[in-house]
């Protein structure tokens, strides 16, 4: 198991060193001079001359980058062109509280998405089939911060049950992290349905009906726990998807973490907090596909003997 | 397609195209079009993209006023016979400015995913032909892309190009090329092993001839579907970055940049609020229901 983790760890690296290079790259390949962009239009000749000096950029750009890597490895982002404060101590800051949103929305997607999908697939060609087929489709093509602004609309300006800002409480959860979860319940819906469908077609499952065992733990005990493995999978790539959602609920409900701090140095075009915020959010998805992987290998062992 | 390969057992997705019309006197088009019609999801999903189709391109027609006018005197007004989906901040007709939204929706849609057509098809059908070294290259390039959630790059490019039309159509493109190139790919590796591949060869025909007459025609069934999904993921992206004001800006009257500025007024106003998200979502619900039931008639499995 644990060279399996290994292999998988190791196979991740060239992909973290490419990820920084399009990172480090991209804040290069805006028009104009980085240590003027870095520093703000309104900087004066010395602050542009010590950036210039401090980010190496007399350097050519090979060192200049594995300048950008030693310092990324160890723990220095740069700092804010706003406050001045550490990127590492803003994203320590922010990181945490997007990571309880995501956990939150999973939950909401896999409460509402697994069991909808096991009552599409056990009343297949029903009209709960197509109800709940009907809803999954609307529920992707909804625009995550319409659904926000909606929940908001009702539940905070209508019905003034929930609070629609602020992060203190776990009422300050539940609207979020249904926006954020609505998604990914519907895709976790379908995939719950067809995964059970094709496990409800199997010999064992015929088997199991066969020596007269009830319904229910026909589909419990044998189709379900097989039919999860997928689905498991499903669940892990939406936390990727739910990174990139998250910058847009998090707007929508002015939650303070990573994604609305990036949009927010877009907008005040903060390049060392963009690049540090990116650089993140990208490494943390791509370790979520390595865990992924893992947790496959760990659920079905035929594709860790492999 | 007068080379078209025999229908085997389980013939190659792409191949229902070539072989439906070998097989039968009845044309690839006319079968994929009758399947289509007896699917409800594709029909509803078509009714609903010709609607959206048609208000875009005759906006100028059927709007009542125009979508830049302001009139502060009628702002933020409820829907009404004189404005039937109400006024906004600026007392701009929300139904007018609506209309011209479809337009200029169904336009990045389409670019956007031109764009990504137009550079992740070659790259997959190099690279999935070519093999070996190059193919590596290329796969660990399209690794590092995916590696970025789609909205943070499409983020990330902005940055880099700058707000606004042009510049999103590009970023929402360029996201979606990893998608494509993995696609053409997968399917490019199995076909290239068929026999039919192998006759061309063998009657003398170059790589290019192979690629362009051989190999691409059997990908096109796959690829059509995925672009019809991807046109609705490309307008929920490019809303996104309107929305966030990192898109198509204001005042230009896109959905996303709608919702940004109606959610100020979310208290006095919601009707600002709800009408260009249910335009954005049943643009997109359109596209997807139809690239469903596309699936559904292209898929050669399902073939009775």
């Amino acid at each position: 198991m644990w060279r399996y983790v290994a292999k998988r760890l190791v196979l991740a690296l060239p992909v973290l060193v490419g990820v920084s290079v399009v990172v480090f790259a991209a804040i290069r390949l805006i028009p104009g001079d980085p240590a003027q962009i870095m520093a703000g239009q309104a900087a004066t000749q010395e602050v542009v001359a010590e950036i210039r000096r401090s980010l190496g950029l007399d350097q050519p750009l090979p060192v200049q980058y594995l300048y950008f890597l030693r310092n990324a490895v160890r723990g220095d982002l740069g700092r804010s062109l706003f406050n001045g404060a550490p990127v590492v101590e803003e994203l320590a800051q922010r990181f945490p509280r997007t990571v309880r949103l995501a956990l939150a929305s999973i939950l909401v997607a896999s409460l509402i998405g697994i069991p909808a999908g096991i009552l599409a697939a056990t009343r297949r060609q029903s009209w709960v089939d197509t109800f709940v087929m009907a809803v999954a489709l609307v529920g992707v093509s909804m625009p995550v911060f319409w659904l926000g602004l909606n929940l908001i609309l009702v539940f905070s300006v209508r019905l003034g049950w929930l609070p629609a800002f602020g992060h203190d409480t776990w009422r300050h959860l539940v609207l979020p992290s249904v926006t954020l979860g609505a998604a990914s319940a519907a895709v976790v819906a379908r995939m719950t349905r067809s995964a059970m469908l094709e496990v409800l077609g199997q010999d064992y499952v015929r088997t199991a009906r066969a020596k007269g065992l009830a319904e229910r733990l026909v589909v419990n005990r044998h189709a379900l726990r097989n039919a999860l493995i997928p689905v498991v999978t499903i669940l892990g790539l939406q936390l990727g998807t739910l990174l990139s959602g998250a910058v847009l609920t998090e707007t929508v409900f002015a939650w303070p973490g990573i994604g609305r701090l990036l949009v927010d140095a877009v907008l005040a075009r903060d390049y060392p907090i963009i690049q540090g915020a990116i650089l993140l959010i990208a490494t943390t998805f791509v370790l979520l596909n390595v865990a992924v992987d893992v947790l496959y290998g760990f659920l079905d062992p035929r594709i860790r003997y492999e | 397609m007068s080379e078209a390969p025999r229908p085997s057992a389980i013939p190659a997705p792409g191949a229902v195209l070539a072989a439906s019309r070998a097989a039968r006197s009845v044309s690839a088009g006319a079968l994929v079009w009758r399947r289509l019609r007896r699917s409800r999801s594709a029909v509803l999903g078509l009714g609903i993209l010709l609607v959206f189709a048609l208000c875009g391109l005759f906006a100028p027609w059927l709007a009542p006023y125009d979508p830049y006018a302001s009139d502060l005197e009628n702002s933020l007004k409820p829907p009404s016979p004189r404005h039937p989906l109400g006024t906004d901040e600026l007392g701009r007709d929300v139904l007018s400015r609506i209309l011209y939204g479809a337009r200029l929706s169904l336009v990045i849609g389409t670019i956007a995913v031109a764009i990504g057509v137009a550079l992740g098809v070659p790259v997959g059908l190099t690279s999935g032909y070519l093999g070996g070294r190059f193919d590596l290259v290329v796969q660990r390039g399209i690794d590092v892309l995916l590696a970025f959630p789609s909205t943070i790059l499409a983020i990330l490019l902005v940055t880099i190009l700058g707000v606004g039309l042009v510049n999103v159509m590009i970023a929402v493109g360029i996201v979606s090329v990893p998608t494509y190139a993995r696609l053409v790919r997968g399917q490019v590796l199995s076909l290239k092993e068929q026999e039919f591949v192998d006759a061309a060869r063998a009657l003398g025909a170059g790589n290019l001839r192979i690629i362009f007459r051989h190999v691409l025609p059997n990908t096109l069934a796959v690829l059509i579907v995925q672009t019809t999904l991807q046109v609705a993921s490309a307008i929920l992206s490019a809303a996104a970055l309107g929305f966030l004001g990192l898109g198509v800006q204001q005042p230009t009257a896109e959905w996303g940049a709608m919702l940004s500025t109606a959610r100020q007024y979310i208290q006095l106003a919601p009707h600002t609020l709800l009408f260009p998200g249910l335009a954005i979502m049943l643009t997109v619900l359109g596209f997807n229901l139809f690239g469903d039931g596309l699936r559904d008639a292209l898929d050669p499995r399902l073939r009775v």
